[in-house]
């Protein structure tokens, strides 16, 4: 490996969403649509330069910035390697499509004199997402942690119902909680190591893997970890979160949200801890493969019993997390694999399933599974993509869910436990249960008599499209899987390249 | 009415002090305690004591809701713009050695001296901001939103 | 044994803190009340993480002629900004928690719960 290139694209992907949404209010003065075309610009601007970025990771292995030109282990640095630079490509791709997406969604949902707050805040999410998975500084982490937190409880509050209110105060009680374990986690590594900097801590905590401050601070980073990764049982702000929140605002919760706290999961078990500590030292990986387990089916079987659209899709949400902490926590290279391909994956499928749901809402205003029968013939083409992602997510080969779970089960083959197996097959024919009910209303059964009187057609293009390229992606990814597959692979070798 | 005299003649002494305290704060932050959140903090602070002692809307017209928004993303913008600054002048972000001053020492100073002006501003802006929004409410006062 | 306690009173003290601060949450149903609890549970933590910070013998980490040792600056300078990350998060949940008194006229979570229960709820 080659020493790793100093380069500015990392901060970039920082500086330029932070000052863009502090500008956006004063844009927003001078011509009130500026607002949207400054996020859509900057997300677009962004996307480039992740893309650019992860080519220069692949040829280089690392990249790295240092501020203020500080070395290490004194300054703050962001680094990239093979892991995050899929995730910052996954992250910013994402908010391109949702900005595109909230142009007309949220001029339907949010009062107008709302909107330069809206974009702001959206720019302020986008650029603590982006901030969370470049830095290479663990207090640096907790900051962005909190900015994209902050920011995302603020989206949600602007919701149309109250509850909105309650579920954005929830959230933020809990998330509150989760990012001061965090914080108290970042403490006693401190304490005990002197240094914030993950790749300094990666070299100088093996010896102390027996502290029990070490032991503590693990323990308070997965604690707190978990809640913002809505793993099953701390899951319980999501579904009233992902619920009431704007639509595009779930949409963008949905796929990046605990996205990107996986990848700090990963991160701080793979790569700040090594996987030894993680098997040998305190079985966490036994732990967390219960957990997993448990929120695949509970997540599963919650979602059959749900009314409303989008809750049924978070409850989906807290069972896919759990496929992604069962590939991880196998700890072998196409575990690690499935789990990583299944974070873009489920990014893309949840993606459009939550812009389809945007999109009927916008139309037609249903808000309930049972308001979809017959939604087929008005609204066929968003009904399509949803279709599309609803037998992606269940696991249909030729779809990236089937991706996703042969890399899974592979995974559990290789490692010995076939009762994972088990546990993969079952929760498809769950998901199956729930889905094929919502693709047989929308295409085989009539409509109700509000949903008879609205005129067939599709949303506007800026909604339509990001939509169709969403599931587009769902299929182009799910038989041309190479390209996904092998970056997954090459960062699955850098966290557990060493076991198995 | 009487008390109100009192306290109306104190507040009206008191907040150019307190200003120029805040002031001190966040000029100091390198050699004494402060800084400019804490600056910030004191100068948003001498803007509420007024609100709270004149009423609201006496308040609200000293710092108009223009004013703090602009000056809340303008301080912002004075932190990204020096970092921006060292950035261009060939070195890393916020390398205030890259600064054209006569030696990285001097440079430093002027550079966080800067940057915590930054700070100070956008601190302060929010906190009278945070006052005044919160509280209209129930006040019968006139709200931005509604 | 009283190394164990004297001796890390400040773990002790920190601890006992964030349990007040903890149970604040858990166990009071109005809503102001719980995000004081969170604040008091933040507030244990930055106790914690100046507490280590200390030095035997050091001063303030202030420049001083007659210093001899200082106290370790990075903890201080991580709380501040965690103390600034406090502050945001209260004033959002004081903002939310004025909306939510307008929208559903009470703050106690326990009337809330049964409110939202109520086929209500939607924009008025």
């Amino acid at each position: 490996m080659n020493e790793p290139q100093l380069t500015p694209l990392p901060l970039l992907l920082v500086f330029i969403p932070l000052a863009s949404a502090v500008m956006t209010p004063l844009l927003a003065r001078i011509h009130r649509s500026l607002a949207a075309l400054t996020a859509q610009v900057v997300t677009a601007v962004s996307f480039v330069l992740a893309c650019v970025l992860l080519d220069r990771v692949a040829e280089v292995g690392r990249v790295v910035y240092w501020l203020g030109n500080w070395e290490p282990p004194f300054g703050i640095e962001y680094s990239v390697d093979m892991l995050n630079g899929i995730v910052l490509v996954l992250v910013s791709f994402i908010g391109v499509v949702v900005s595109v997406f909230a142009r007309e969604s949220v001029a339907s949902e949010i009062d107008e004199e709302k909107h330069p707050f809206f974009y702001a805040m959206f720019l302020l999410l986008f650029t603590g997402s982006m901030g969370i998975v470049v830095t290479g500084d663990i207090f640096n982490l907790y900051v962005f942690v909190e900015i994209s937190s902050l920011s995302g409880y603020t989206l949600i509050a602007m919701g149309r119902n109250r509850e909105a209110l309650t579920a954005s105060y929830n959230y933020l009680i809990l998330g509150t909680i989760g990012a001061t374990f965090i914080l108290l986690g970042i403490g006693h590594l401190y304490m005990m190591t002197g240094t914030l900097n993950m790749a300094d801590l990666a070299k100088l905590l093996p010896p102390l893997y027996k502290s029990r401050v070490i032991l503590t601070a693990f323990a308070l980073f997965t604690v707190g970890l978990s809640i913002k990764l809505a793993l099953f049982p701390l899951h319980v702000w999501m579904p009233n979160a992902y619920t009431h929140a704007p639509s595009a605002v779930s949409s963008l919760l949905a796929a990046t949200g605990t996205k990107v706290a996986a990848y700090v999961l990963l991160r701080v078990m793979f790569t700040v801890f090594h996987p030894n500590f993680d098997l040998n030292v305190i079985p966490v990986t036994r732990i967390l493969l219960v957990l997993a387990s448990i929120a695949i089916l509970a997540g599963s079987m919650l979602a059959i019993a749900q009314t409303n659209l989008k809750r049924m899709l978070a409850y989906s949400s807290v069972g896919q997390i759990g496929y992604i902490v069962l590939g991880a926590m196998l700890v072998n290279r196409t575990g690690m694999t499935g789990a990583l391909v299944h974070i873009v994956n489920h990014a893309l499928m949840k993606g459009t399933l939550f812009l389809a749901a945007g999109a009927i809402v916008y139309k037609t205003g249903v808000e309930t599974v049972e308001g979809l029968k017959g939604m087929g013939r008005k609204m066929p083409v968003t009904m399509a993509a949803f279709t599309v992602a609803a037998l992606s997510m269940v696991g249909v080969p030729l779809t990236v869910g089937f991706v996703s779970k042969w890399y899974l089960a592979l995974g559990a083959l290789d490692a010995g436990m076939w009762y994972l197996l088990v546990v993969i097959l079952a929760s498809s024919g769950l998901n199956a249960i729930y889905f094929w009910r919502v693709v047989d209303w929308i295409y085989f059964a009539r409509p109700s008599k509000e949903l008879e009187s609205v005129p067939a057609g599709e949303v506007p293009w800026s909604m339509l499209v990001p939509t169709i390229v969403t599931a587009g992606l769902c299929i182009l990814l799910g038989v041309q899987a190479d390209l996904p597959v092998s970056l997954a692979e090459q960062a699955a070798g850098l966290l557990v390249g060493g076991a198995h | 009415m009487g008390e109100n005299i009192i306290r109306r003649t104190i507040t009206r002494l008191m907040v150019p002090f307190i200003q120029l305290f805040a002031l001190y704060v966040i000029v100091h932050g390198d050699s004494g305690p402060g800084g400019g959140f804490q600056g910030g903090v004191i100068l948003g602070a001498s803007f509420i004591l007024y609100a709270i002692v004149f009423g609201s809307e006496a308040g609200r017209r000293r710092v108009p809701a223009p004013v703090t928004d602009v000056l809340s993303s303008v301080g912002v913008l004075i932190y990204a713009g020096i970092g921006l600054l060292c950035l261009l002048l060939g070195s890393a972000f916020l390398d205030y050695r890259a600064l054209p001053f006569k030696d990285p020492h001097l440079a430093g100073h002027y550079g966080i001296f800067g940057i915590e002006i930054g700070v100070g501003l956008t601190v302060a802006a929010v906190m009278v901001t945070i006052f005044f929004e919160t509280a209209h409410r129930g006040e019968g006062g006139e709200t931005r939103d509604g | 044994m009283d190394e164990l306690i004297l001796g890390k009173y400040n773990y002790w003290v920190y601890v006992a803190l964030m349990m007040i601060g903890f149970y604040a949450v858990i166990a009071k149903p109005n809503l102001i009340k719980k995000i004081i609890g969170v604040n008091i549970f933040q507030t244990a933590v930055f106790l914690f993480y100046i507490s280590i910070g200390k030095v035997e013998g050091g001063t303030a980490p202030i420049v001083w002629d007659q210093a001899v040792h200082y106290d370790n600056p990075i903890p201080h300078v991580l709380i501040l900004t965690a103390i600034v990350v406090s502050v945001s998060t209260t004033a959002v949940a004081f903002a939310l928690i004025i909306k939510i008194k307008e929208r559903f006229g009470t703050i106690e979570e326990d009337q809330i719960r049964d409110l939202r229960r109520t086929p209500t709820g939607e924009e008025t």
